[in-house]
């Protein structure tokens, strides 16, 4: 045995499950040490970020009103199958459940609960309370339907039953314009109160239209910074980031008094003759474009610059030297090599926009509201919390949608090239 | 040379890049068909640039390059046929090994039954076999290496060039390379032009060197010329080691001259570069010519020298002695002649063959050697 075979005895069998042992432990406190270091961040996320985001993302499935308000009649609901007119003991606690909420004043919160079901139960509701027969007396059905014809529909029984339990679909059926027939079938909703489908599509489509001349004029534009000699670049790197220095409401009102009729780019296209009548230049889809690649396009241009920065000049070079002309050295050797970061500009701005509210709130059209617009009128506006979490949740889940398409599409390949 | 042997021809280059000093100055050379040239010189010395305007990413501010007879002057850099290897390879990190090769011959629209031949001949050739489906990022330094030398390969260019291929290398697979990359060349007879700041690898491969200086050649000459007969105090003090003299002429007798050293004695030297009696010289000496207390009757310089200091390097050992005034006068004694003790202190005799000492210009700027 030489020296240091003595020294070290766990070179044999015994000793290397020692050493095997011995690097775990070092291993696991130097994990745990990591891990302590981000426990800081990760209470954070959860007390400010996640705990308040699950609840009211909870709002978009909860249905409280008619369990806390109206118990008796949500249990006698449960017992009636929904089908034909309901049985007399369902009407008879209905009646005495309207009449101890009107009491407590708590029955304009199931009235609107309610109304958001079928438009025009709210008014039914309360008119009814206000005329409302004694709970002994027989045959109550009919006394309600000579107050109001519409409790001989079933539908306003069947919705009572479909708000009755604690969690309910209705919420995000809404979103995608679907309902509860009567008998609890999902069914398209009327045309007439169609909207979020239209909206979410519309959402996306601008999304994706925003994003696309992101990148055509971001593309160029992370090229020349990425190129230029540091004392030019870093200029046009300012420059690109000075909007950041004023609030987005600023930015996004810059561009209401520049487009409006009476703006600066229509005085100017007037003044020098290039169109006499004033453009519709705001208001409309054509505004709403220009104000929101405008702000986004910095965060398409910093991922696709930095990526570049990346690229040795040498491959351009290598390629050309290889005998490649211009544009298929940038098709097959430079293109290749910057999509993981048109994809992180791609997502980044994609993302924003989908959540995109004061903008095109201000400078688009009826026409033009995305799905945050909804969501912040149904908080504000209607107070329908429900819809408003259903919609934010739709909203989550295309981004989530999106985001796992990207780390499929760039995730992977990016791995591929080991950057 | 006839014109037809001749690959490439600088005709007075020059190229500025701020309009105020020349990066290359009136640079006139002409490269053999298949020869193994390298540009060798400090940086900043022109030679990069001159193989960048070769290829086509410079041009030259005046002047014209030619290539095969034909003026670069209107040529693309993709027109130019031209193959090259950069300092950090410059594969293309999102292609496999064989996309990579296979992208010069995509270019060039051969057949895709040829390309996959040729990938495969290629990657033999530089014992890179089986290994087409790796990325660039998954192989060595070495094995990199190979690769852009493949793909500068690949497609049989008229001409090579090499911007410092090895320097991020380390020293044992540099010196390795240098031989494959020697035996390649001999096996394939590409024209080559390497450019390179280490004297070891160009004294190794070359056919010929051009050593730079401030854009301009100060001696171009095979290796061993270039060694044992420098033309200028630059290149005796850039290449290897030296003993440098500064004196006065005092006396020129057609192959021989005496220099009065600074120090007082007068040395006997071969008049290399020099001007008229009284005029400003240095002279270079080998220290592996220095012999200590030297046996030979035809030895014709002899000085009582001081040991000052001994350091061993295994083969040989260094003295630095002092020896008229001058103390960094460097000997070195191979291991198998150590004539007796050599200790600090000592005073022995040295002394050097007349043919040995070659007085040279006076450098106008004191140069210092980089290795």
């Amino acid at each position: 045995m030489t020296a240091v075979d003595q020294t070290y005895p766990h070179h044999g069998s015994e000793g290397r499950v020692a050493l095997a042992d011995q690097l775990r432990r070092a291993e696991r406190s130097r994990k745990i040490r990591a891990f302590g270091l981000t426990v800081p961040l990760i209470l954070f996320l959860l007390i400010t970020f996640a705990i308040p985001i699950a609840q009211v993302l909870f709002q978009g499935v909860k249905n409280g009103e008619m369990t806390q308000i109206m118990p008796g009649l949500t249990e006698e609901l449960e017992t009636w199958d929904g089908q034909g007119m309901p049985p007399e003991r369902v009407v008879e606690s209905f009646v005495r459940d309207v009449a101890a909420a009107s009491e407590n004043q708590t029955l304009a919160r199931v009235a609107k609960r309610l109304n958001f079901s079928i438009s025009g139960y709210r008014s039914l509701l309360l008119k009814t309370a206000r005329r409302l027969p004694s709970p002994d007396q027989s045959d109550l059905l009919q006394a309600l339907v000579e107050i109001d014809t519409r409790w001989s529909e079933r539908r306003y029984w069947t919705a009572m039953k479909q708000a009755s339990p604690r969690f309910t679909l209705e919420y995000l059926l809404t979103t995608v314009d679907r309902q509860f027939d009567a008998d609890g079938e999902i069914v398209r909703k009327p045309p007439e109160t169609s909207l979020y489908l239209t909206v979410l599509m519309r959402t996306l489509w601008i999304s994706m239209s925003v994003t696309l001349i992101c990148v055509i004029i971001g593309y160029p534009m992370a090229y020349l910074l990425a190129t230029l000699p540091a004392k030019y670049s870093n200029i046009l790197l300012l420059l690109l980031l000075l909007p950041f220095w004023t609030s987005l409401l600023v930015r996004t009102t810059a561009w209401l008094v520049l487009l409006q009729n009476q703006g600066v780019v229509n005085d100017a296209g007037i003044w020098l003759g290039l169109w006499e009548e004033p453009l519709q230049l705001i208001r409309n889809r054509l505004g709403v474009y220009i104000a929101m690649v405008h702000i986004l396009l910095p965060f398409m241009v910093l991922p696709i610059y930095s990526v570049m920065k990346g690229i040795s000049p040498f491959h351009l070079k290598a390629a050309a030297s290889l005998g490649a002309r211009p544009v298929r050295s940038f098709l097959k050797v430079y293109a290749p090599q910057t999509i993981a970061g048109v994809g992180a500009g791609s997502l980044l701005v994609f993302i924003i926009t989908l959540g995109f509210y004061i903008t095109p709130a201000l400078v688009g059209g009826p026409g033009d509201q995305m799905l945050s617009y909804f969501i912040a009128f149904s908080a504000n506006s209607t107070v329908n919390w429900g819809l408003a979490a259903a919609l934010s949740l739709m909203l989550m889940l295309c981004v989530g949608v999106f985001f796992a398409f990207y780390s499929r599409l760039v995730g992977v390949r990016s791995l591929g090239t080991g950057s | 040379m006839g014109s037809s042997d001749v690959a490439v021809r600088f005709e007075d280059v020059s190229k500025t890049y701020d309009g105020v000093s020349l990066v290359v100055d009136q640079l006139s050379l002409d490269i053999r068909e298949g020869e193994f040239l390298t540009l060798l010189g400090p940086s900043g010395s022109g030679k990069t640039t001159c193989l960048m305007m070769l290829a086509g990413f410079e041009v030259p501010t005046s002047g014209d390059i030619h290539l095969r007879g034909q003026s670069l002057r209107t040529v693309s850099p993709y027109e130019r046929n031209i193959g090259m290897v950069f300092q950090n390879y410059a594969l293309f990190p999102h292609m496999t090994v064989a996309e990579n090769l296979a992208f010069p011959l995509e270019a060039r629209g051969i057949a895709r039954s040829e390309v996959g031949q040729r990938i495969e001949k290629s990657l033999d050739m530089v014992k890179l076999g089986g290994l087409g489906d790796r990325r660039p990022m998954q192989l060595s330094g070495g094995q990199q290496q190979r690769v852009a030398v493949a793909r500068a390969l690949v497609y049989e260019p008229t001409l090579v060039l090499m911007d410092e291929p090895l320097g991020a290398l380390d020293k044992q697979l540099r010196e390795q390379m240098q031989l494959e990359l020697r035996h390649l060349h001999e096996s394939i007879g590409v024209t080559i032009i390497y450019v390179t700041h280490d004297q070891g690898e160009a004294l190794t491969m070359s056919d010929r060197i051009a050593v730079f200086n401030d854009g301009k050649i100060r001696q171009i000459a095979p290796p061993e010329d270039l060694y044992e007969k420098p033309e200028n105090a630059f290149v005796a003090e850039f290449i290897g080691e030296n003993n440098r003299f500064s004196g006065t002429v005092r006396y020129i007798n057609g192959a021989l001259c005496k220099v009065e050293v600074d120090g007082g004695a007068t040395i006997d030297a071969l008049p290399i570069n020099i001007g008229e009696i009284g005029s400003r010289t240095s002279v270079s000496l080998r220290p592996e010519a220095v012999l200590v207390n030297p046996a030979d009757d035809r030895v014709e310089n002899r000085f009582s020298a001081e040991i000052k200091e001994r350091i061993y390097h295994g083969d040989h050992i260094r003295l630095r002695v002092e020896v008229f005034g001058n103390d960094d006068f460097i000997v070195k004694v191979p291991r198998s002649h150590t004539p007796g003790s050599l200790e600090v202190g000592q005073t022995c005799t040295i002394g050097w063959r007349s043919a040995e000492c070659r007085a040279l210009d006076v450098p106008t700027i004191q140069q210092t050697t980089t290795n």
